[in-house]
């Protein structure tokens, strides 16, 4: 089991042109301790949807890698999109999963992941390409790899505590982040 | 009770062009580069012509839920999307069209009525009576067509308002009458 702040700041360490989608709650909060990037899509609502807008993202941007870094209760709310990306196949879109078991926003009540529901074997159920289960710190750049040039689908199910971390919080103005994120990341094309 | 009845009509369903092609046009002519839809018999030809456009990328979602996820997602990429659901799906959605609220989306939805005209299933009326209110709730522009004559007109509109600057979420409401004379029997 590992502390998700140094799992995630490796995992993003020199990230380059990376597009990062982070679902509500704690994965905002774990991607904005990293430090703020207008490569960065925070979701402030619609849980269950990260991975899809990974997806959209991922299809419209085919040049670039897209990385989606969420929580186990967003991808339990919204397991029918494993298997849509699996449909999909986007080889450019990685789906982290930091596993901490409990809903860490409403005062860390079990997940059904908590019950030994596996997400990894889910996500090998939906045909992702290639699915990783770490949960050590020192993994952290060999999956940092496969999020720039894995073949994708990747799932990596990562292992945290549950603790309940200092809350970073990014900006929660939607118009705003997309503004930046769509500026930024086209005039890299 | 009533024997269960067996229907195969659908296997020789929507060959003919029509309204769908109307609207798959339009969607080129506005630039409209990913659809997500659930699989529907009322949409069933415009699916199939999404599908075939080598433009447009067709994306086959579990529950409509998913759907304002991908769009806000495209947005991002920088692609417009369009979604096609039956008046059902709008329900499974209302939590998730704050995301294109909350980002200013612009999204055309474009609704095959259930529950609203001589429905064989009453248990389609609940939601479909109230989907027209809802999806003004959620923040929506609301068209209805209730006559093929009024596609091209309409859905046109209904593109220019969502891509033409003011970035709204439009849903596009086609009748259930209008839907069912273009639907094999039993459907």
């Amino acid at each position: 089991m590992m502390d998700r702040r140094p799992f995630v700041a490796a995992l993003l360490a020199d990230r380059g042109d990376l597009l990062v989608v982070t679902g509500i709650g704690s994965s905002t909060y774990d991607v904005a301790a990293c430090g703020d990037h207008p490569l960065n899509f925070y979701l402030w609502s619609a849980m269950g949807t990260t991975a899809m807008v990974g997806l959209g993202l991922a299809l419209a941007r085919p040049d670039r890698r897209v990385a989606v870094i969420t929580g186990d209760g967003d991808i339990l709310m919204g397991m029918g999109s494993l298997a849509t990306i699996g449909v999909k196949q986007p080889d450019n879109l990685s789906v982290v999963c930091l596993d901490n078991r409990h809903y860490s926003a409403t005062g860390m009540q079990p997940s059904h992941t908590a019950a030994g529901i596996d997400l990894a074997g889910t996500a090998e159920s939906c045909r992702f390409k290639r699915v990783e289960r770490v949960s050590a710190v020192d993994s952290a750049a060999a999956m940092r790899g496969l999020l720039h040039t894995g073949q994708g689908p990747i799932f990596i199910h990562a292992k945290v505590e549950a603790d309940d971390q200092k809350r970073i919080i990014p900006s929660r103005d939607g118009t705003a982040i997309k503004q930046r994120f769509m500026q930024a990341s086209m005039k890299q094309v | 009770m009533a024997q269960p009845q067996v229907d195969t009509s659908h296997a020789r369903a929507h060959s003919q062009p029509g309204w769908p092609d109307l609207i798959h046009a339009i969607f080129k002519r506005s630039g409209i580069r990913q659809v997500g839809y659930v699989p529907d018999t009322g949409h069933a030809r415009l699916i199939s012509l999404c599908q075939a456009d080598n433009e447009i990328t067709d994306v086959v979602l579990t529950s409509e839920a998913e759907g304002a996820g991908l769009v806000l997602g495209a947005a991002l990429g920088g692609q417009r999307a369009a979604l096609l659901m039956q008046s059902s799906g709008v329900g499974n959605c209302i939590n998730t069209f704050s995301l294109l609220r909350n980002c200013a989306v612009p999204c055309v939805i474009l609704v095959t009525m259930r529950g609203e005209f001589a429905d064989f299933n009453p248990w389609q009326v609940p939601m479909g009576s109230i989907t027209e209110p809802t999806l003004k709730l959620c923040g929506f522009l609301t068209y209805r067509i209730e006559r093929e004559e009024d596609i091209e007109d309409i859905v046109a509109a209904g593109c220019k308002m969502a891509f033409g600057g003011g970035n709204f979420q439009v849903a596009i409401l086609l009748s259930q009458r209008m839907v069912d004379r273009s639907k094999p029997e039993g459907h």
